[in-house]
């Protein structure tokens, strides 16, 4: 799985433009679904027949999101500079010194207007893009190209180190929790959500398009536990978090108590998640048509949305065991 | 440029209180459309069947109704009204500004105090501001504040309220009296100034297979030191949105509407990504999806009482999407995603 | 749940002490649902619970014509969470625009394992700095008290409980009641009052009286509620902001005044004017409310659902709003009520009555 999650992490996608990220979980789902397609707006959807049970299954949706932050430019000024505007919850803090990648593979670097010894905090305003090119004309890239922060995948132990953990370690577990599902008396409809990251956007016209009877949001969370960490009990390597509350949205009772119990029956560790920021695609599934049954499984994360996120595999699989349990049983 | 450009730009209507402009749609479009509706929020909806039967491609064009003004809160026994903003108004362009008011359109001034009174540089909130009318009578909590604003020219552009969006108003108009092999149905959309609000109920009724929203924009083409983003510039044709705010554009739209451009020779630019909204924002999320576009027309000043644009930038408009639509924005979009 | 009760009682005040005592934290309103349900089972022809929660009671109306009024008013209460357990005390986040400065030496229950007394514990004046005297508590300085051990508190208590505002209600003087959650009750009571007048009355239309869920986080229930009722019009019930000092004249309206009755883009006109002419012909005192945008109301989601629901809005004046002490009129809230059962026996049998532009 480590593996997966590696090459899922290497791969372009920020949101509005998953074309590759999308073919390449495409060719992992081949063999795991019996079908498989791209709604208008872009979300992969993947559909498992049900394989157990007499037909009282619900239809499940599972949502990862494919999209990550990033960049784009706006202009490309006479001696070859990009201007920019972020793509998504980027933290304008975090910029300088980090890298970005476009699709056709040019690099691209932050620098900020004036003295390096200044002490100002950088605003999108004043930075700008160096994307090796001497002039406007030979530059490789132009207004309305994407890039996505890149620093090289790195592991202590099983804790794992990328720029795009969110979400891609969440697409890890779908492909692996379809691939260790044996049977399930339910209709699985894995989705490969597009533009989570700039309003939850292709999870709201997937949901309406699919009308699942249950909705799980697979992503990462906050965590509590480094340094003056805003007060919150999610620590990494404790299992994965079964969500309560986010901004957004509060869990559906049934949905917790399902997953909770396939965790208790199973000895799987979890913990009990309650995040003050950020929601996921489930917040825009549960209010789709007439109102979805909607939980999120969350894998812990520090550093979200920094170039250098960090979790911890165990907690990954440990999701994987979580969702493979629950989906294998009943929905009660 | 044409009369109805200049009727559109007159007319009065913030979010809520669209009625003159539909009006003024209405008689404009009766010879023009199949069908007429109005709908319980207040769209305007113009149906037009495509010239071609064996073609299922139902192509929606929207453009609001609705300009930023005002409403008045609470009219004063001394005979000055408190309001607040309907839609994005900035304050520091308010004071000393010439205003109509409610359905008689009685003038009024916001009221600034005299130079000597005043201390500090602070920028009033529109809370704060009072309007004046003198006493006049008849006017009542609930009633709309528009710019007063001439419609003219100003040496080649033309000056006047409102063009955002009375100049996508007329564009949809003028679009709506050709003929595509592809059904058109064109939207002029209510309350897009408070939320994008008419647009999306507009487009769960239509269920279109493309939707393009005509809009006049931001121009940023003042001079200055720094070589940074105009947003857009006047004279140099539609602007394209690829990603604002609101919404990321469908990206084999942006693509038709380039290669249509490039085809008939017709100037075109990319709007700054990152600014704005438009009603694509709840038009692509109606029900599963609709892959969506905005294609603007360059204005400078907009929210303001006097907005310039080139009128060879709204003739530009008209052939790159009457083009379009006779070409491949009227013909179902290639299913598979990859871009080449 | 079964609760073991008297038949209700149905004067406004015993209604509105009833509603406002019963815990319902958005997310977390099984409780409020319950106790909405025993008053509202008797006045309508079925009711039903759905996916999120929302309760709606659907009293048939005479007319074969088969149109839908929708009645929303939310039953969820803003509240807090408990976020983790720190050495036998509890850290929280808010549920809603919680004011947190109406917040310290406040009591609440916290509904654990089981319900528990609490106090949001605050640090006494004497131990501060006088800077720190000078300056509101911040989050981060507020935990609540249970009195229990550390072990004690983890056997009862775990992250994601729901904790409540704890204030029984009273009547204050000049017929007006205090309490928390007035902020709606007070509008679940103008839908009891009005389900009530119109027992002895005719109505054409179908009325969903719909108690929503989860409004104070996002409007969220009357999202999905609207989606599958399909409405033809809808009307929000909720509260608005009391004449008090601190308050901005324009935006406050007068307590004891009737009904505010929205205006502005949110709220359709025409069907505005009929709310506006029924309070007239039938001599109810009311009052505009001009709402420049957002009403922040369920109106705001029924008026787009689907391809658009006409929709009106009542709101009684309440002051102190989002505290523990808010205070409310009790004849505004009667007011409201037949008020919004004059309009629903008024609404026209021809939806095109209803139309814009009418005039031309």
């Amino acid at each position: 799985m480590r593996a997966l999650i590696e090459e899922l992490c290497g791969v372009f996608g920020p949101s509005g433009d998953e074309a590759l990220i999308r073919e390449l979980i495409s060719q992992h789902l081949t063999g795991l679904v019996d079908e498989i397609r791209t709604d208008r707006l872009g979300n992969l959807i993947a559909v498992r027949r049900p394989t157990a049970g007499n037909g009282d299954g619900k239809r499940i949706m599972l949502a990862a999101h494919m999209d990550e932050i990033g960049v784009m430019v706006t202009h490309v000024d006479a001696q070859g500079f990009c201007r920019f505007t972020t793509i998504g919850g980027v933290l304008t803090n975090t910029l300088i010194g980090s890298r970005v990648q476009f699709a056709n593979g040019v690099e691209g670097a932050f620098g900020m207007e004036g003295s390096p010894l200044s002490r100002e905090r950088p605003t999108p305003q004043k930075l700008f893009l160096d994307v090796g090119a001497s002039a406007r004309e030979n530059a490789a890239v132009q207004i309305g190209d994407t890039a996505v922060f890149r620093s090289s995948f790195g592991a202590v132990g099983d804790r794992l180190f990328a720029a795009n953990l969110d979400d891609r370690i969440g697409c890890a577990v779908l492909i692996q929790t379809l691939r260790e599902l044996e049977s399930s008396p339910h209709e699985i409809l894995a989705v490969f959500t597009v533009q989570e990251e700039v309003g939850t956007r292709g999870a709201a016209t997937a949901g309406y398009g699919l009308e699942p009877e249950v909705v799980l949001a697979i992503d990462v969370t906050a965590t509590g536990d480094f340094p003056e960490a805003t007060p919150m009990e999610v620590a990494l390597g404790k299992g994965p978090a079964i969500k309560i509350m986010d901004r957004r949205m509060i869990v559906h009772p049934k949905v917790r108590g399902w997953l909770e119990n396939a965790a208790k029956t199973n000895d799987i560790p979890y913990q009990l998640e309650v995040l003050e920021l950020g929601t996921t695609d489930a917040s825009a599934v549960q209010i789709s048509r007439a109102g979805v049954p909607a939980g999120t499984v969350s894998i812990p994360c520090r550093y979200i949305h920094t170039p250098s996120q960090v979790a911890d595999l165990n907690d990954a699989r440990q999701a994987v065991s979580l969702l493979a349990y629950a989906l294998g049983g009943e929905f009660a | 440029m044409d009369e109805l450009l200049e009727k559109l730009s007159i007319a009065r209507g913030v979010a809520g209180q669209e009625g003159e402009v539909r009006a003024i749609l209405r008689e404009a479009l009766s010879e023009h459309v199949d069908e007429l509706s109005v709908d319980s929020i207040g769209n305007l909806i113009a149906r037009k069947k495509g010239s071609d039967a064996n073609e299922n491609q139902r192509v929606m064009l929207a453009a609001h109704m609705d300009e930023v003004g005002g409403i008045v809160m609470r009219a004063n026994s001394d005979g000055t009204l408190k309001f607040r903003s309907v839609g994005g108004l900035d304050p520091r362009i308010l004071p000393g500004k010439r205003v109509r008011i409610g359905k008689e359109e009685m003038p009024g001034v916001i009221m600034r105090a005299p130079h000597a009174a005043r201390s500090g540089r602070r920028v009033m909130p529109i809370s704060d501001l009072l309007i004046d009318t003198g006493g006049a009578r008849g006017i009542e909590p609930g009633d709309m504040i528009t710019f007063e604003s001439s419609y003219e020219e100003y040496g080649a552009l033309l000056k006047g309220k409102s063009f955002d969006d009375r100049v996508g108003c007329y564009l949809l108009v003028e679009l709506l009296r050709g003929v595509y092999p592809c059904e058109l149905v064109g939207v002029f959309t209510v309350q897009e100034e408070i939320g994008l609000r008419g647009a999306g109920v507009a487009a769960y009724a239509v269920e279109p297979d493309a939707a393009v929203a005509l809009e006049g924009t931001v121009a940023d083409d003042l001079p200055r030191q720094q070589d940074i983003s105009p947003t857009t510039e006047l004279g140099k044709g539609p602007a394209i949105s690829v990603m604002d705010r609101s919404a990321h554009a469908d990206r084999r739209l942006v693509r038709i509407l380039a290669e249509t451009a490039a085809a008939h020779d017709i100037p075109w630019q990319f709007k700054q990504p990152g600014v704005g909204g438009t009603d694509v924002g709840t038009i692509h999320l109606a029900r599963g999806g609709v892959p969506a576009v905005a294609v603007a027309v360059p204005c400078r000043y907009i929210h303001t009482p006097a907005a310039l644009m080139d009128p060879a930038d709204v003739k530009n408009t008209i052939r790159l999407m009457s083009n379009a639509l006779s070409g491949p924005l009227g013909r179902p979009l290639r299913a598979e995603w990859s871009e080449e | 749940m079964t609760r073991d009760r008297q038949p209700p009682e149905t004067d406004s005040f015993s209604l509105l002490k009833d509603l406002s005592e019963t815990p319902g934290v958005s997310g977390q309103e099984e409780g409020i649902r319950d106790c909405v349900s025993v008053h509202l089972a008797p006045l309508v022809d079925d009711l039903r619970t759905d996916t999120l929660g929302n309760l709606t009671g659907h009293k048939r109306g005479m007319n074969p014509c088969g149109n839908k009024v929708m009645l929303a008013a939310h039953m969820d209460e803003i509240g807090l969470i408990v976020t983790r357990l720190e050495q036998g005390f509890l850290r929280f986040a808010p549920v809603g625009g919680v004011d947190l400065g109406a917040l310290p030496a406040q009591e609440v229950t916290v509904h654990g394992r089981t319900d528990l007394p609490g106090l949001i514990a605050s640090r006494p004046p004497h131990v501060l700095t006088p800077q720190e005297r000078e300056n509101p508590f911040s989050k981060a300085e507020l935990f609540i008290d249970v009195g229990l051990s550390a072990d004690a508190l983890a056997e009862s208590v775990s992250v994601g409980d729901f904790i409540s505002v704890r204030q029984s209600a009273a009547e204050l003087g000049n017929g007006q009641a205090t309490g928390k959650a007035l902020d709606n009750r007070v509008s679940v009571v103008v839908l009891l009052q009005a389900l009530r007048l119109l027992q002895q009355r005719r109505h054409a239309w179908d009325i969903y009286g719909v108690v929503t869920v989860q409004e104070e986080i996002g409007l969220r229930g009357a999202v999905t509620a609207t989606f599958h009722t399909a409405p033809d019009v809808g009307i929000a019930l909720d509260v608005t902001y009391a004449e008090q000092p601190g308050a901005s004249a324009e935006e406050a309206m007068p307590m004891g005044g009737g009904p505010a009755i929205g205006l502005g883009p949110n709220l359709h006109p025409v069907l505005r004017e009929l709310l506006v002419n029924t309070a007239e012909r039938t001599e109810i005192p009311y009052t505009n409310e001009v709402l420049p945008g957002n009403s922040g109301t369920d109106a705001w989601a029924m008026q787009v659902s689907r391809s658009g629901v006409p929709t009106a809005l009542i709101s009684v004046p309440v002051r102190n709003m989002h505290t523990p002490a808010e205070t409310v009129a009790l004849k505004d809230i009667e007011r409201s009520a037949r008020l919004l059962a004059e309009t629903i026996c008024a609404l026209p049998d021809d939806m095109s009555a209803l139309a814009l532009d009418r005039n031309g």
